[in-house]
Protein backbone atom coordinates (compact mmCIF):
# COMPACT_ATOMS: atom_id res chain seq x y z
CA UNK A 1 0.00 0.00 0.00
CA UNK A 2 1.78 3.35 -0.87
CA UNK A 3 0.32 6.81 -0.94
CA UNK A 4 1.57 9.37 -2.90
CA UNK A 5 1.22 13.19 -3.95
CA UNK A 6 3.17 14.56 -6.48
CA UNK A 7 3.53 18.30 -6.80
CA UNK A 8 -0.11 18.88 -5.75
CA UNK A 9 -1.28 22.63 -6.36
CA UNK A 10 -4.36 23.50 -4.33
CA UNK A 11 -6.04 26.91 -4.36
CA UNK A 12 -9.92 27.74 -2.43
CA UNK A 13 -9.36 31.07 -4.14
CA UNK A 14 -8.23 31.43 -7.80
CA UNK A 15 -4.28 31.99 -8.17
CA UNK A 16 -4.04 31.74 -4.80
CA UNK A 17 -2.52 28.54 -3.65
CA UNK A 18 -2.79 27.07 -0.42
CA UNK A 19 -0.51 24.17 -0.98
CA UNK A 20 1.93 24.99 -3.98
CA UNK A 21 3.59 22.10 -5.27
CA UNK A 22 3.96 19.54 -2.43
CA UNK A 23 5.05 15.76 -3.13
CA UNK A 24 5.20 13.01 -0.75
CA UNK A 25 5.13 9.56 -0.48
CA UNK A 26 4.47 6.97 2.10
CA UNK A 27 5.00 3.28 1.87
CA UNK A 28 3.59 0.53 4.02
CA UNK A 29 4.95 0.38 7.87
CA UNK A 30 5.71 4.56 7.62
CA UNK A 31 4.74 6.86 9.44
CA UNK A 32 4.86 10.19 7.93
CA UNK A 33 4.23 13.74 10.17
CA UNK A 34 3.20 16.89 8.56
CA UNK A 35 4.08 19.88 10.85
CA UNK A 36 3.58 23.59 10.14
CA UNK A 37 2.13 26.69 12.31
CA UNK A 38 -1.83 27.27 12.02
CA UNK A 39 -2.88 27.75 8.45
CA UNK A 40 -0.16 26.64 6.57
CA UNK A 41 -2.16 23.88 4.98
CA UNK A 42 -1.60 20.44 6.71
CA UNK A 43 -5.54 19.94 7.18
CA UNK A 44 -6.12 20.76 3.16
CA UNK A 45 -2.71 18.41 2.65
CA UNK A 46 -4.89 15.66 4.29
CA UNK A 47 -8.19 16.67 2.57
CA UNK A 48 -6.63 15.83 -1.07
CA UNK A 49 -4.73 13.37 0.03
CA UNK A 50 -8.23 11.58 0.88
CA UNK A 51 -9.85 12.74 -2.06
CA UNK A 52 -12.27 15.02 -0.34
CA UNK A 53 -10.91 18.41 -2.41
CA UNK A 54 -9.14 17.73 -5.84
CA UNK A 55 -5.66 19.59 -6.35
CA UNK A 56 -6.05 22.07 -9.47
CA UNK A 57 -2.61 20.37 -10.87
CA UNK A 58 -0.19 17.46 -9.79
CA UNK A 59 -2.04 14.23 -8.64
CA UNK A 60 -2.47 11.63 -5.45
CA UNK A 61 -2.33 8.06 -6.67
CA UNK A 62 -3.05 4.96 -3.87
CA UNK A 63 -0.93 1.74 -5.40
CA UNK A 64 -0.56 3.79 -8.45
CA UNK A 65 -4.53 4.07 -9.48
CA UNK A 66 -4.79 7.95 -9.45
CA UNK A 67 -7.41 8.75 -6.72
CA UNK A 68 -9.59 10.74 -9.10
CA UNK A 69 -10.23 7.26 -11.09
CA UNK A 70 -11.34 5.40 -8.09
CA UNK A 71 -15.24 6.01 -6.85
CA UNK A 72 -16.19 7.03 -3.10
CA UNK A 73 -16.50 3.54 -2.19
CA UNK A 74 -12.95 2.08 -3.35
CA UNK A 75 -11.24 4.97 -2.35
CA UNK A 76 -12.67 4.37 1.75
CA UNK A 77 -11.71 0.48 1.12
CA UNK A 78 -8.07 2.04 1.02
CA UNK A 79 -8.07 5.25 2.73
CA UNK A 80 -9.22 6.11 6.16
CA UNK A 81 -9.29 8.73 7.84
CA UNK A 82 -9.34 10.02 11.40
CA UNK A 83 -10.73 13.12 11.83
CA UNK A 84 -9.83 15.48 14.88
CA UNK A 85 -11.82 14.45 17.48
CA UNK A 86 -15.57 15.76 17.28
CA UNK A 87 -18.42 15.79 20.35
CA UNK A 88 -20.77 13.20 19.04
CA UNK A 89 -24.69 14.11 19.38
CA UNK A 90 -26.27 10.74 19.73
CA UNK A 91 -24.71 8.33 22.33
CA UNK A 92 -23.68 5.58 20.05
CA UNK A 93 -21.90 3.07 21.39
CA UNK A 94 -18.68 2.25 20.82
CA UNK A 95 -19.13 -0.57 18.53
CA UNK A 96 -22.17 0.86 16.87
CA UNK A 97 -19.73 3.93 16.13
CA UNK A 98 -16.68 1.47 14.46
CA UNK A 99 -19.52 -0.42 12.79
CA UNK A 100 -20.49 2.55 10.25
CA UNK A 101 -16.99 2.19 8.96
CA UNK A 102 -18.17 -1.07 7.31
CA UNK A 103 -20.52 1.23 4.88
CA UNK A 104 -17.93 1.18 1.96
CA UNK A 105 -18.36 -2.59 1.74
CA UNK A 106 -22.42 -2.84 2.16
CA UNK A 107 -24.55 -1.72 -0.81
CA UNK A 108 -27.42 0.94 0.06
CA UNK A 109 -30.07 -1.12 1.56
CA UNK A 110 -27.69 -3.04 2.96
CA UNK A 111 -27.35 -4.50 6.88
CA UNK A 112 -24.14 -5.23 8.44
CA UNK A 113 -24.05 -8.75 9.07
CA UNK A 114 -21.48 -11.24 11.11
CA UNK A 115 -18.14 -10.91 9.18
CA UNK A 116 -18.34 -6.68 9.34
CA UNK A 117 -19.30 -7.63 13.48
CA UNK A 118 -16.17 -9.37 12.86
CA UNK A 119 -14.19 -6.91 11.76
CA UNK A 120 -15.33 -4.53 14.19
CA UNK A 121 -14.42 -6.67 16.65
CA UNK A 122 -10.86 -6.94 15.44
CA UNK A 123 -10.27 -3.33 14.98
CA UNK A 124 -11.36 -2.85 18.45
CA UNK A 125 -8.75 -5.76 19.56
CA UNK A 126 -6.04 -4.11 17.53
CA UNK A 127 -6.03 -1.07 19.08
CA UNK A 128 -6.80 -2.53 23.02
CA UNK A 129 -10.65 -1.18 23.24
CA UNK A 130 -12.21 -4.23 22.75
CA UNK A 131 -13.72 -3.74 26.66
CA UNK A 132 -15.32 -0.31 25.36
CA UNK A 133 -17.38 -1.83 23.11
CA UNK A 134 -20.62 -1.46 24.50
CA UNK A 135 -19.92 1.59 25.97
CA UNK A 136 -21.47 5.04 24.87
CA UNK A 137 -19.45 7.02 22.75
CA UNK A 138 -20.43 9.96 24.49
CA UNK A 139 -19.12 8.82 28.00
CA UNK A 140 -15.67 7.54 26.91
CA UNK A 141 -12.23 9.83 27.68
CA UNK A 142 -10.80 12.14 24.43
CA UNK A 143 -7.92 9.51 24.36
CA UNK A 144 -10.27 6.50 24.51
CA UNK A 145 -12.10 8.23 21.61
CA UNK A 146 -9.27 9.06 19.77
CA UNK A 147 -8.67 5.21 19.70
CA UNK A 148 -12.22 4.38 18.71
CA UNK A 149 -11.40 6.70 15.43
CA UNK A 150 -8.17 4.67 14.38
CA UNK A 151 -10.70 1.59 15.37
CA UNK A 152 -12.89 2.89 13.15
CA UNK A 153 -10.14 3.56 10.13
CA UNK A 154 -9.18 -0.22 10.85
CA UNK A 155 -12.71 -1.91 10.28
CA UNK A 156 -12.98 0.36 7.42
CA UNK A 157 -10.51 -2.19 5.53
CA UNK A 158 -7.92 0.56 4.83
CA UNK A 159 -4.01 0.28 4.33
CA UNK A 160 -3.46 3.93 4.68
CA UNK A 161 -4.63 6.03 7.50
CA UNK A 162 -4.75 10.00 7.39
CA UNK A 163 -4.67 11.51 11.11
CA UNK A 164 -5.49 15.34 11.57
CA UNK A 165 -4.07 15.87 14.89
CA UNK A 166 -4.22 13.11 16.96
CA UNK A 167 -2.32 14.61 20.09
CA UNK A 168 -4.52 17.47 20.38
CA UNK A 169 -6.51 18.08 23.32
CA UNK A 170 -4.86 14.80 24.88
CA UNK A 171 -2.38 14.80 28.04
CA UNK A 172 1.27 14.06 27.46
CA UNK A 173 0.22 10.00 28.53
CA UNK A 174 -2.96 10.03 26.23
CA UNK A 175 -0.72 11.28 23.65
CA UNK A 176 1.98 8.16 23.99
CA UNK A 177 -0.80 6.09 24.31
CA UNK A 178 -2.69 7.10 21.09
CA UNK A 179 0.66 7.70 19.55
CA UNK A 180 1.76 3.87 20.48
CA UNK A 181 -0.56 2.41 18.77
CA UNK A 182 -0.03 4.34 15.67
CA UNK A 183 3.20 3.04 15.96
CA UNK A 184 2.29 -0.86 16.50
CA UNK A 185 0.30 -0.36 13.97
CA UNK A 186 3.09 0.72 11.62
CA UNK A 187 4.91 -2.14 12.72
CA UNK A 188 2.46 -4.29 11.24
CA UNK A 189 2.56 -2.42 7.68
CA UNK A 190 -0.04 0.02 8.33
CA UNK A 191 0.92 3.32 6.77
CA UNK A 192 0.20 6.87 8.49
CA UNK A 193 0.32 10.73 7.28
CA UNK A 194 -0.14 12.18 10.48
CA UNK A 195 -0.77 16.53 11.32
CA UNK A 196 0.64 17.59 14.30
CA UNK A 197 2.23 20.01 15.98
CA UNK A 198 4.27 18.51 18.05
CA UNK A 199 7.76 18.26 16.64
CA UNK A 200 8.94 16.23 19.71
CA UNK A 201 6.19 13.78 18.64
CA UNK A 202 7.45 13.73 15.45
CA UNK A 203 10.74 13.02 17.01
CA UNK A 204 9.51 10.12 18.71
CA UNK A 205 7.28 8.44 16.06
CA UNK A 206 7.71 9.89 12.21
CA UNK A 207 10.01 7.78 9.83
CA UNK A 208 9.66 10.75 8.04
CA UNK A 209 8.97 14.32 8.08
CA UNK A 210 7.50 16.90 6.03
CA UNK A 211 7.45 20.80 6.99
CA UNK A 212 5.07 23.40 5.36
CA UNK A 213 5.05 27.03 5.63
CA UNK A 214 2.61 28.74 3.69
CA UNK A 215 1.74 25.90 1.78
CA UNK A 216 5.00 25.13 0.25
CA UNK A 217 7.50 22.06 1.39
CA UNK A 218 10.16 23.91 3.30
CA UNK A 219 12.10 20.19 4.02
CA UNK A 220 11.40 16.63 3.69
CA UNK A 221 13.08 13.41 4.98
CA UNK A 222 14.10 11.45 7.83
CA UNK A 223 13.41 13.43 11.25
CA UNK A 224 17.63 13.79 11.86
CA UNK A 225 18.15 15.67 8.58
CA UNK A 226 14.77 17.97 8.62
CA UNK A 227 15.02 19.27 12.18
CA UNK A 228 17.58 21.68 11.96
CA UNK A 229 17.48 25.40 13.91
CA UNK A 230 16.70 26.77 10.30
CA UNK A 231 14.49 24.58 9.00
CA UNK A 232 12.14 25.17 12.31
CA UNK A 233 12.98 28.59 11.96
CA UNK A 234 10.91 28.95 8.46
CA UNK A 235 8.46 26.82 9.12
CA UNK A 236 7.22 28.49 12.71
CA UNK A 237 8.97 32.24 12.87
CA UNK A 238 10.49 31.82 16.08
CA UNK A 239 14.01 30.50 16.59
CA UNK A 240 14.01 27.24 18.47
CA UNK A 241 16.80 24.97 20.33
CA UNK A 242 17.42 21.63 19.43
CA UNK A 243 18.64 19.25 22.66
CA UNK A 244 21.37 17.03 21.39
CA UNK A 245 23.04 14.20 23.31
CA UNK A 246 24.86 11.54 22.35
CA UNK A 247 21.62 9.34 21.18
CA UNK A 248 20.96 12.14 18.49
CA UNK A 249 18.52 14.85 18.64
CA UNK A 250 16.42 14.42 22.16
CA UNK A 251 14.08 17.30 22.46
CA UNK A 252 12.88 20.43 20.56
CA UNK A 253 12.08 23.73 22.56
CA UNK A 254 11.25 27.00 21.16
CA UNK A 255 14.11 29.65 22.73
CA UNK A 256 13.27 31.73 25.58
CA UNK A 257 15.55 33.84 26.10
CA UNK A 258 14.11 35.53 29.38
CA UNK A 259 13.06 32.52 31.85
CA UNK A 260 10.99 33.49 34.67
CA UNK A 261 12.78 31.25 36.62
CA UNK A 262 16.38 29.88 36.76
CA UNK A 263 16.88 25.80 37.04
CA UNK B 1 -28.63 -5.29 20.06
CA UNK B 2 -28.58 -6.81 23.48
CA UNK B 3 -31.22 -9.38 25.10
CA UNK B 4 -33.25 -6.33 26.81
CA UNK B 5 -33.44 -4.33 23.42
CA UNK B 6 -34.92 -7.18 21.44
CA UNK B 7 -37.50 -7.55 24.05
CA UNK B 8 -38.43 -4.35 24.51
CA UNK B 9 -38.62 -4.63 20.60
CA UNK B 10 -40.79 -7.37 20.51
CA UNK B 11 -43.27 -5.75 22.65
CA UNK B 12 -43.01 -2.68 20.39
CA UNK B 13 -43.53 -3.86 17.79
CA UNK B 14 -46.77 -6.15 19.04
CA UNK B 15 -48.80 -2.74 20.53
CA UNK B 16 -50.07 -1.06 17.80
CA UNK B 17 -51.70 -4.13 16.31
CA UNK B 18 -53.13 -4.69 19.84
CA UNK B 19 -54.65 -1.24 20.12
CA UNK B 20 -55.43 -0.75 16.53
CA UNK B 21 -58.42 -4.16 17.92
CA UNK B 22 -58.99 -1.94 20.80
CA UNK B 23 -59.97 1.12 19.21
CA UNK B 24 -62.22 -0.72 17.18
CA UNK B 25 -63.91 -2.30 19.94
CA UNK B 26 -64.25 1.41 22.21
CA UNK B 27 -66.34 4.18 21.36
CA UNK B 28 -70.22 6.00 22.09
CA UNK B 29 -71.28 2.20 20.63
CA UNK B 30 -69.79 -0.84 22.73
CA UNK B 31 -69.25 -3.61 20.80
CA UNK B 32 -68.15 -7.15 22.13
CA UNK B 33 -64.62 -8.90 20.87
CA UNK B 34 -66.56 -11.72 19.30
CA UNK B 35 -68.97 -9.02 17.18
CA UNK B 36 -66.36 -7.22 16.29
CA UNK B 37 -64.20 -10.05 14.68
CA UNK B 38 -66.97 -11.53 12.94
CA UNK B 39 -68.30 -7.82 11.51
CA UNK B 40 -64.44 -7.55 10.23
CA UNK B 41 -63.94 -10.58 8.36
CA UNK B 42 -67.26 -10.49 6.80
CA UNK B 43 -68.58 -13.98 9.00
CA UNK B 44 -72.57 -14.90 8.75
CA UNK B 45 -74.46 -13.50 11.59
CA UNK B 46 -73.04 -9.38 12.05
CA UNK B 47 -75.48 -7.11 11.87
CA UNK B 48 -75.28 -4.86 9.12
CA UNK B 49 -75.30 -1.79 11.55
CA UNK B 50 -72.32 -3.23 13.31
CA UNK B 51 -70.63 -3.89 10.34
CA UNK B 52 -71.26 -0.60 8.73
CA UNK B 53 -69.78 0.85 12.28
CA UNK B 54 -66.48 -1.36 12.58
CA UNK B 55 -65.46 -1.44 8.68
CA UNK B 56 -66.82 1.93 7.47
CA UNK B 57 -66.39 4.07 10.40
CA UNK B 58 -63.93 2.82 12.89
CA UNK B 59 -61.22 1.13 10.85
CA UNK B 60 -60.46 3.52 8.41
CA UNK B 61 -60.05 5.88 11.26
CA UNK B 62 -58.03 3.72 12.96
CA UNK B 63 -55.48 2.88 10.60
CA UNK B 64 -55.27 6.46 9.62
CA UNK B 65 -53.94 7.14 13.30
CA UNK B 66 -51.54 4.40 13.15
CA UNK B 67 -50.04 5.63 9.59
CA UNK B 68 -50.00 9.10 10.67
CA UNK B 69 -48.36 8.34 13.91
CA UNK B 70 -45.73 5.94 12.22
CA UNK B 71 -45.42 8.83 9.89
CA UNK B 72 -44.54 11.51 11.88
CA UNK B 73 -42.54 9.35 14.04
CA UNK B 74 -40.43 7.89 11.85
CA UNK B 75 -39.71 11.59 10.02
CA UNK B 76 -39.04 13.07 13.16
CA UNK B 77 -36.35 10.51 13.87
CA UNK B 78 -34.67 10.57 10.73
CA UNK B 79 -34.54 14.64 10.61
CA UNK B 80 -32.98 14.59 13.87
CA UNK B 81 -30.04 12.67 12.79
CA UNK B 82 -30.09 14.42 9.13
CA UNK B 83 -29.97 17.79 10.48
CA UNK B 84 -27.91 16.48 13.78
CA UNK B 85 -30.32 18.23 16.60
CA UNK B 86 -32.64 16.79 18.58
CA UNK B 87 -34.77 19.76 18.99
CA UNK B 88 -35.89 18.99 15.11
CA UNK B 89 -39.18 17.67 14.16
CA UNK B 90 -41.30 16.98 11.06
CA UNK B 91 -42.24 20.68 10.53
CA UNK B 92 -38.84 21.70 10.23
CA UNK B 93 -39.11 21.80 6.50
CA UNK B 94 -41.78 24.23 6.15
CA UNK B 95 -44.30 21.22 5.23
CA UNK B 96 -46.75 21.60 8.19
CA UNK B 97 -47.39 25.52 7.43
CA UNK B 98 -47.64 24.56 3.44
CA UNK B 99 -50.84 21.79 3.96
CA UNK B 100 -51.86 24.56 6.88
CA UNK B 101 -52.37 27.39 4.28
CA UNK B 102 -53.38 24.59 1.36
CA UNK B 103 -56.03 23.62 3.49
CA UNK B 104 -57.13 26.92 4.52
CA UNK B 105 -57.32 28.37 1.05
CA UNK B 106 -59.59 25.27 0.52
CA UNK B 107 -61.94 25.74 3.19
CA UNK B 108 -62.53 29.48 2.31
CA UNK B 109 -63.90 28.42 -1.14
CA UNK B 110 -65.72 25.71 0.98
CA UNK B 111 -64.48 23.02 -1.24
CA UNK B 112 -65.55 19.53 -0.61
CA UNK B 113 -63.38 16.87 1.71
CA UNK B 114 -60.91 15.36 -0.81
CA UNK B 115 -60.48 18.75 -2.72
CA UNK B 116 -59.14 20.16 1.25
CA UNK B 117 -56.80 17.58 1.50
CA UNK B 118 -55.12 17.70 -2.14
CA UNK B 119 -54.45 21.73 -1.67
CA UNK B 120 -53.23 20.48 1.72
CA UNK B 121 -50.99 18.31 0.12
CA UNK B 122 -49.82 19.91 -2.89
CA UNK B 123 -48.96 23.20 -0.99
CA UNK B 124 -47.12 21.20 1.67
CA UNK B 125 -44.87 19.93 -1.34
CA UNK B 126 -44.49 23.63 -2.73
CA UNK B 127 -42.89 24.57 1.13
CA UNK B 128 -40.96 22.01 0.81
CA UNK B 129 -39.92 22.43 -2.83
CA UNK B 130 -39.19 26.14 -1.72
CA UNK B 131 -37.37 24.98 0.97
CA UNK B 132 -35.13 22.49 -1.21
CA UNK B 133 -34.55 25.11 -3.85
CA UNK B 134 -32.93 27.72 -1.65
CA UNK B 135 -31.31 25.05 -0.01
CA UNK B 136 -30.02 23.82 -3.56
CA UNK B 137 -29.23 27.18 -4.70
CA UNK B 138 -26.86 28.02 -1.86
CA UNK B 139 -25.03 24.77 -1.19
CA UNK B 140 -27.12 22.45 0.35
CA UNK B 141 -25.70 22.37 3.68
CA UNK B 142 -27.88 21.85 6.85
CA UNK B 143 -27.82 25.26 7.94
CA UNK B 144 -28.97 26.64 4.94
CA UNK B 145 -31.90 24.28 4.69
CA UNK B 146 -33.01 25.33 8.02
CA UNK B 147 -32.86 28.55 7.20
CA UNK B 148 -34.64 27.94 3.93
CA UNK B 149 -37.49 26.72 6.36
CA UNK B 150 -37.80 28.77 8.42
CA UNK B 151 -38.42 31.64 6.30
CA UNK B 152 -40.92 29.33 4.05
CA UNK B 153 -43.18 28.52 7.20
CA UNK B 154 -42.86 32.21 8.04
CA UNK B 155 -44.26 33.15 4.67
CA UNK B 156 -46.87 30.25 5.05
CA UNK B 157 -48.17 31.39 8.37
CA UNK B 158 -48.19 35.28 7.25
CA UNK B 159 -50.55 33.64 4.25
CA UNK B 160 -52.51 31.99 6.30
CA UNK B 161 -53.21 34.50 8.34
CA UNK B 162 -54.07 36.93 5.42
CA UNK B 163 -56.43 33.86 5.11
CA UNK B 164 -58.50 33.60 7.99
CA UNK B 165 -58.39 37.38 8.23
CA UNK B 166 -60.08 37.29 4.49
CA UNK B 167 -62.67 34.37 5.76
CA UNK B 168 -65.82 34.32 6.56
CA UNK B 169 -66.21 34.68 10.44
CA UNK B 170 -69.58 32.48 10.21
CA UNK B 171 -68.50 29.52 8.29
CA UNK B 172 -65.19 29.12 6.49
CA UNK B 173 -63.41 30.69 9.74
CA UNK B 174 -64.64 28.65 12.28
CA UNK B 175 -63.73 25.41 9.34
CA UNK B 176 -59.93 26.83 9.08
CA UNK B 177 -60.15 26.84 12.75
CA UNK B 178 -61.28 23.36 13.29
CA UNK B 179 -59.14 21.78 10.93
CA UNK B 180 -55.77 23.18 12.21
CA UNK B 181 -56.73 21.84 15.35
CA UNK B 182 -55.93 18.43 13.99
CA UNK B 183 -57.97 15.57 13.68
CA UNK B 184 -59.11 12.21 11.80
CA UNK B 185 -62.87 12.53 12.03
CA UNK B 186 -62.81 13.06 8.27
CA UNK B 187 -61.00 9.86 7.59
CA UNK B 188 -63.50 7.63 5.36
CA UNK B 189 -62.12 5.15 3.22
CA UNK B 190 -62.47 7.62 0.27
CA UNK B 191 -59.82 10.31 1.29
CA UNK B 192 -57.85 7.21 2.86
CA UNK B 193 -56.05 5.12 -0.63
CA UNK B 194 -53.14 8.00 -0.65
CA UNK B 195 -52.04 8.22 3.20
CA UNK B 196 -52.36 4.07 3.04
CA UNK B 197 -49.90 3.70 -0.05
CA UNK B 198 -47.36 6.73 0.62
CA UNK B 199 -46.91 5.54 4.28
CA UNK B 200 -46.70 1.73 2.96
CA UNK B 201 -43.60 2.80 0.60
CA UNK B 202 -42.47 5.69 2.93
CA UNK B 203 -42.08 3.15 5.96
CA UNK B 204 -40.62 0.81 3.45
CA UNK B 205 -37.92 3.03 2.28
CA UNK B 206 -37.17 3.91 5.59
CA UNK B 207 -36.74 -0.02 6.64
CA UNK B 208 -34.35 -0.50 4.18
CA UNK B 209 -32.00 2.74 4.45
CA UNK B 210 -31.85 2.60 8.34
CA UNK B 211 -28.75 1.14 8.65
CA UNK B 212 -26.86 3.68 6.66
CA UNK B 213 -28.91 6.49 8.46
CA UNK B 214 -26.28 6.35 11.32
CA UNK B 215 -24.17 7.58 8.94
CA UNK B 216 -25.87 10.84 8.43
CA UNK B 217 -25.34 12.10 11.70
CA UNK B 218 -21.73 12.16 11.00
CA UNK B 219 -20.12 15.61 10.11
CA UNK B 220 -20.08 15.71 5.90
CA UNK B 221 -16.46 15.06 5.26
CA UNK B 222 -16.59 12.45 7.78
CA UNK B 223 -19.53 10.24 5.79
CA UNK B 224 -17.79 10.74 2.65
CA UNK B 225 -14.42 9.46 3.76
CA UNK B 226 -16.42 6.61 4.52
CA UNK B 227 -17.54 5.86 1.06
CA UNK B 228 -20.81 8.11 1.30
CA UNK B 229 -22.59 10.08 -1.11
CA UNK B 230 -23.78 12.28 1.22
CA UNK B 231 -26.33 14.21 -0.78
CA UNK B 232 -27.99 12.32 -2.53
CA UNK B 233 -28.92 10.45 0.38
CA UNK B 234 -29.93 13.56 2.57
CA UNK B 235 -32.10 14.70 -0.45
CA UNK B 236 -33.98 11.16 -1.13
CA UNK B 237 -34.32 10.86 3.25
CA UNK B 238 -35.86 14.51 3.08
CA UNK B 239 -38.12 13.59 0.12
CA UNK B 240 -39.33 10.66 1.54
CA UNK B 241 -39.96 12.31 4.67
CA UNK B 242 -41.82 15.08 3.53
CA UNK B 243 -44.19 13.46 0.99
CA UNK B 244 -45.15 10.79 4.55
CA UNK B 245 -45.78 13.99 6.46
CA UNK B 246 -47.93 16.06 3.77
CA UNK B 247 -49.42 12.78 3.35
CA UNK B 248 -50.15 12.71 6.97
CA UNK B 249 -51.10 16.37 8.08
CA UNK B 250 -53.47 16.45 4.90
CA UNK B 251 -55.89 13.99 6.37
CA UNK B 252 -54.88 14.75 10.17
CA UNK B 253 -53.98 18.54 10.20
CA UNK B 254 -51.84 19.78 12.88
CA UNK B 255 -50.43 17.43 15.56
CA UNK B 256 -47.90 18.57 16.73
CA UNK B 257 -45.19 16.98 19.40
CA UNK B 258 -45.58 13.56 18.10
CA UNK B 259 -42.66 14.09 16.04
CA UNK B 260 -40.61 15.21 18.38
CA UNK B 261 -40.83 13.31 21.50
CA UNK B 262 -41.69 9.88 20.27
CA UNK B 263 -38.45 9.48 19.14
CA UNK B 264 -36.79 10.14 21.68
CA UNK B 265 -38.47 7.87 23.86
CA UNK B 266 -37.67 5.30 21.00
CA UNK B 267 -33.59 6.55 21.85
CA UNK B 268 -34.63 5.86 25.37
CA UNK B 269 -35.90 2.59 25.01
CA UNK B 270 -33.54 1.08 22.41
CA UNK B 271 -30.38 3.61 21.67
CA UNK B 272 -29.74 5.75 18.92
CA UNK B 273 -28.62 3.28 16.32
CA UNK B 274 -31.23 3.41 13.81
CA UNK B 275 -31.11 -0.07 12.84
CA UNK B 276 -33.73 -0.28 15.88
CA UNK B 277 -34.67 3.22 16.24
CA UNK B 278 -36.36 3.82 13.56
CA UNK B 279 -38.84 0.75 13.66
CA UNK B 280 -39.41 1.26 17.43
CA UNK B 281 -40.22 4.69 16.62
CA UNK B 282 -42.84 3.55 14.27
CA UNK B 283 -44.43 1.30 16.30
CA UNK B 284 -44.61 3.51 19.65
CA UNK B 285 -45.78 6.62 17.32
CA UNK B 286 -48.74 4.45 15.60
CA UNK B 287 -49.65 2.97 19.20
CA UNK B 288 -49.61 6.58 20.94
CA UNK B 289 -51.73 8.35 17.88
CA UNK B 290 -53.63 5.03 18.42
CA UNK B 291 -54.89 5.74 21.93
CA UNK B 292 -54.62 9.41 21.51
CA UNK B 293 -57.62 9.09 19.23
CA UNK B 294 -59.49 6.63 20.31
CA UNK B 295 -59.63 9.21 23.29
CA UNK B 296 -60.25 11.96 21.33
CA UNK B 297 -63.70 10.51 20.21
CA UNK B 298 -64.70 8.88 23.32
CA UNK B 299 -63.92 11.31 26.33
CA UNK B 300 -66.27 13.67 25.79
CA UNK B 301 -69.46 14.23 24.23
CA UNK B 302 -68.66 16.15 21.55
CA UNK B 303 -64.88 14.90 20.00
CA UNK B 304 -61.82 16.59 21.38
CA UNK B 305 -59.49 17.96 18.95
CA UNK B 306 -56.51 15.47 18.02
CA UNK B 307 -54.33 18.64 18.23
CA UNK B 308 -55.04 19.77 21.48
CA UNK B 309 -54.78 16.06 23.09
CA UNK B 310 -51.19 15.31 21.80
CA UNK B 311 -50.27 19.07 23.63
CA UNK B 312 -52.16 18.32 26.73
CA UNK B 313 -52.10 14.93 27.13
CA UNK B 314 -48.66 13.42 24.70
CA UNK B 315 -46.32 16.16 26.81
CA UNK B 316 -46.89 15.50 30.04
CA UNK B 317 -47.36 11.91 29.80
CA UNK B 318 -44.43 11.57 27.78
CA UNK B 319 -41.99 13.68 29.80
CA UNK B 320 -42.59 11.42 32.86
CA UNK B 321 -42.19 8.44 30.33
CA UNK B 322 -38.61 10.10 29.05
CA UNK B 323 -37.40 10.81 32.84
CA UNK B 324 -38.03 6.98 34.01
CA UNK B 325 -36.38 5.77 31.08
CA UNK B 326 -33.09 7.56 32.09
CA UNK B 327 -33.20 7.04 35.45
CA UNK B 328 -33.63 3.64 34.51
CA UNK B 329 -30.55 3.22 32.45
CA UNK B 330 -28.64 5.27 34.98
CA UNK B 331 -27.00 7.82 32.67
CA UNK B 332 -27.73 11.52 32.04
CA UNK B 333 -27.65 10.92 28.07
Amino acid sequence: MKLAAEKICYAYIRENDVLHEVSLSVASGNILFVLGANGSGKTTLLDCLSGVRVPRSGQVTIDGARLADLSLRERARRIGVVPQMHEPIFAYTVGQAVLMARAPHLGLFGRPGKADIQAVEEALRAVGIANLRDRPYTGISGGERQLVLIARGLAQGAGCLLMDEPAAHLDPHHQQDALGVVGALADDGFSFVVTSHHPNNALLYANEVLFLAAGTPVVYGPPRAVFTEESLRTTYGIPFDIVRTDMGIRAILPCVRHRRSTI
Amino acid sequence: MNGSHRRTMWILILSPPVLLLAALLIGRYGVRPDQALKALFGFDGASEVLRSLIVRVRLPRALAAACIGANLSVCGAAFQGLFRNPLVDSRILGVSSGAAFGAAIALLFSASAVAVQASAFIFALVAVGLVVLIGWRFGASTLVIVIGGILTSALFNALLGLIKYVADPLSNLPAITYWLLGGLSGSRWTVLPPLLVISGFGLTFFALIRWRMNLLTLPDAEASSLGVRIRPLRIAVMIAGTVMVAASVAIGGMIGWIGLVVPHVARAAVGPDHRLLIPASAAIGAATLLVLDTVARTALPSEIPLGILTGLIGVPAFFVLFLRFLRARGAAR
